[in-house]
């Protein structure tokens, strides 16, 4: 229980470091961070398959993606961003206090929740349940990433097109 | 296991509250387009975290994995468009500040 | 059967990208052809009887759990009918072939996420399903290289993500509470009562009232649909946001109301604020798109208030100003497409007396806006006509008088806007103007005559349509 409230603990760490940050690449490192920790998370739950999907896209890929947006588009120049720091902390100083004061009167409360009870001995392997239960969203998986390709087209030609 | 499962569940709700609001301020308390979309993320990891502890807790990991899994790829197309979309919007404008580049109202 | 729906988009989609790249100006006719018989099939549907066994073995391998009841069958044929205006639209407004290529594709993956709408049996799929038209239509909104359209497309991005967020927590709620997310399982968890499942309703509602635009939550409305391109527009307007948020809103409402608690009032009490606050925002446009997207957010509040009436005709009148709405909207936008690709402007304030040079437009325009109006023996009418009765008879009283008043209001903006537009004297600058080309008056005529055909015809639809189920 120890280990996982430390991981849990870093997870929000990492996020709230990740809005807090005034460079935006640390604040794509803290999003990688946080990703990280819930996959630590979602493998110490026992969703093996999801742990690493969240390790390879969302820490990997969508980083990449920011990385290389981030890059493309930065005008601004040291200065500037000291400049700026000072207007971010005046909106974002209650974040931790908020977010601190939260937690502390939250563990207070006493659960009021009833939940179902759990399926005995589980409800099977994960790949069965996603390629003879939810072939639906698999298919739907399909049409989405379609949808991203030609969103992709879409902008990447246009990009092309304009440094000609 | 030992605690009792409400128990058990309210542990795991108190960090995805937190890391709601921990979401929504970097949405709401800026004007960089890049930085809401880390907010967007930030959201989007904490939903991911409560699908798989409601899977866990109620015995349903299979299910609850292969809904995350699928969240996953959706989640990525959505950062791709949204990137796409910020790329566009900095290359007319050249900026990534709403507030320096608004034009449209009510 | 219900394969088919997905899959003969899916084979379509694949066909027209296999397709050599000079046969690519093509395939706007094949996705016509494809919307045409999703509508005619569709509307014939409950006339004639198929025998689809020989599809079964193709179902049993893909084991979709998809169900088709009379509602989705109103989802297809509205789908199929905004598809072909849109693709009308687009063919004579995007100036080369590849934009059109690329939207006839859009347009075919959110017509697949549509029928899945229509058929899913589960809050996830249901999920997947919103989300992927969701996505095409921000692409197609940020079609349009334009600082306006990025800004539009970037907050119905965001807000749709924050209402896929509501979603997601509601759904992880449902499995906590019952250990699964069919509809049934919604259902159980209702009955139950507790204090989590009412939560998790709480959030789903929220979730599509987002999808939906309900006020408050309607910032992003206005300017994705003033800013997209007029095809991306006419598409969106005429059935994008309701098949994401509406139509949900319609499959669940009335299991949700069955179980004791506060749905039914919220329903109404969002209705009402989205049909006047909608209404009277519009009456402040002077940007012709900007006061249709107004009005279509006043009208959505019109059919999620017609959700509280009556149990037995609450659904009925809903679906009928559903379609309703949708003919008249994507034909009132197809008419703005074609002011705007003649004038270059938008701004109502410009314009005046153009009913002299584009009769068609002025004319057709005019029936859809009375039609939304509600003013008989139109189609809009009619439905309105089923709302008010739908609430009065379940005792709303109030939100009754408050639908007739909203009208009202609808009446006002929409006859300022023909004032504004089509009467008066006709500006110098405008004296060269002519009346728009064939594909973007072939959708007006069209719509138009759709809408004067269900009016007429209601007598003889009321029936199918109350004994259809829906």
């Amino acid at each position: 229980m120890t280990i996982m409230t430390i991981v849990l603990v870093l997870m929000v760490l990492a996020a709230l470091w990740a809005s807090m940050t005034t460079l935006l690449l640390r604040a794509t490192i803290g999003l990688a961070l946080t990703s990280a920790m819930l996959a630590v998370v979602m493998f110490s739950l026992g969703a093996t398959l999801a742990a690493i999907l969240e390790l390879s896209v969302c820490a990997g890929l969508i980083s990449v993606v920011f990385v290389s947006v981030i890059s493309l588009t930065q005008t601004k120049t040291f200065k500037d961003i000291l400049q700026h720091r000072k207007g971010r902390l005046a909106r974002f100083w209650p974040l931790p206090v908020v977010m601190l004061g939260a937690g502390i009167a939250l563990s207070f409360v006493h659960s009021p929740v009833q939940i179902a009870l759990p399926l005995p001995g589980g409800d099977g392997d994960v790949r069965t349940v996603l390629w003879n239960l939810r072939q639906l969203d698999l298919f739907g998986q399909i049409l989405i990433l379609l949808a991203g390709v030609f969103g992709v087209m879409v902008f990447f030609k246009r990009e092309s097109k304009d440094d000609n | 296991m030992t605690i009792e499962i409400p128990q058990a569940f309210w542990y795991y709700f108190i960090f995805f509250v937190l890391l709601m609001i921990d979401g929504l301020w970097c949405m709401l308390a800026t004007f960089n387009l890049l930085r809401m979309l880390i907010g967007l993320e930030i959201l989007m990891k904490s939903v991911t975290f409560f699908l798989i502890v409601a899977g866990y807790l109620s015995g349903r990991m299979a299910l609850a994995q292969a809904m995350v899994i699928t969240v996953i790829v959706i989640e990525v197309v959505i950062v791709v468009a949204a990137a796409g979309i910020v790329l566009g919007f900095f290359r007319k404008t050249d900026t990534l500040n709403v507030r320096n580049a608004r034009s449209l109202k009510g | 059967m219900s394969d088919i729906l997905l899959l003969l988009p899916f084979l379509a989609l694949i066909v027209i990208n296999v397709l050599p790249r000079s046969a690519r100006g093509g395939a706007w006719v094949v996705c016509l052809v494809l919307f045409a018989v999703q509508t005619v099939g569709a509307c014939l549907q409950p006339f004639v009887t198929l025998d689809w066994s020989m599809l079964q073995p193709l179902e049993k391998a893909l084991g979709f759990t998809l169900v088709v009841d009379p509602l989705s069958i109103m989802l297809f044929i509205t789908a199929g009918i905004a598809g072909m205006a849109a693709l009308l639209v687009g063919r004579a407004t995007h100036d080369t072939t590849r934009a059109q290529f690329t939207f006839a594709n859009l347009l075919l993956i959110a017509l697949i996420g549509m029928n899945g709408i229509a058929m899913v049996r589960d809050l996830f799929s249901l999920y997947v399903f919103i989300e992927v038209t969701s996505v095409s239509a921000v692409i197609l909104v940020a079609l349009r290289d334009g600082k306006e359209a990025y800004e539009g497309a970037w907050k119905y991005l965001l807000l749709s993500a924050v209402a896929t967020v509501l979603m997601l927590t509601s759904i992880a709620l449902f499995l906590l509470g019952t250990g699964g997310i069919t509809y049934a399982d919604l259902a159980t968890a209702l009955a139950s009562g507790t204090p989590m499942a009412w939560i998790a309703v709480t959030l789903f509602l929220a979730g599509l009232f987002v999808k939906s635009a309900m006020i408050p939550f309607h910032g992003w409305l206005a300017d994705a649909y003033s800013e997209a391109s007029p095809a991306v527009s006419v598409f969106l307007a005429g059935i994008v946001t309701k098949a994401t948020g509406i139509f949900a809103l319609m499959r669940l409402a009335p299991a949700m109301m069955e179980a004791a608690g506060p749905v039914r009032e919220i329903l109404l009490v969002a209705g009402a604020v989205t049909a006047i606050g909608g209404a009277f925002l519009s009456l402040t446009q002077s940007d012709m798109k900007r006061m249709l997207a107004y009005s279509s957010i006043s009208q959505m509040g019109y059919i999620v208030m017609a959700l509280g009436g009556d149990a037995k005709l609450a659904l009925a009148a809903a679906a009928l100003h559903f379609f309703n709405h949708t003919v008249s909207k994507a034909q009132l936008f197809a008419n703005a497409a074609a002011l705007e690709t003649r004038l270059g402007t938008r701004d109502m304030d410009r314009m005046g007396g153009l009913g002299a040079r584009m009769p068609v437009t002025a004319g057709t325009s005019a029936v859809a806006t009375l039609s939304i109006a509600g003013l008989p023996p139109l189609a809009g009418f009619w439905s309105k006509l089923l709302i008010v009765i739908a609430l009065w008879t379940a005792g709303q009283h109030t939100f009754a008088i408050i639908a007739i008043l909203t009208s009202l209001v609808t009446l006002a903006y929409f006859l300022s806007l023909q004032r504004r537009v089509f009467f008066g004297t006709l500006r110098a600058e405008w004296d060269t103007v002519r009346e728009a080309g064939a594909s973007l008056l072939v959708p007006t005529i069209a719509l138009a005559f759709i809408t004067v055909a269900v009016g007429l015809a209601f007598p003889v639809l009321l029936p199918i349509l109350l004994g259809g189920g829906i």
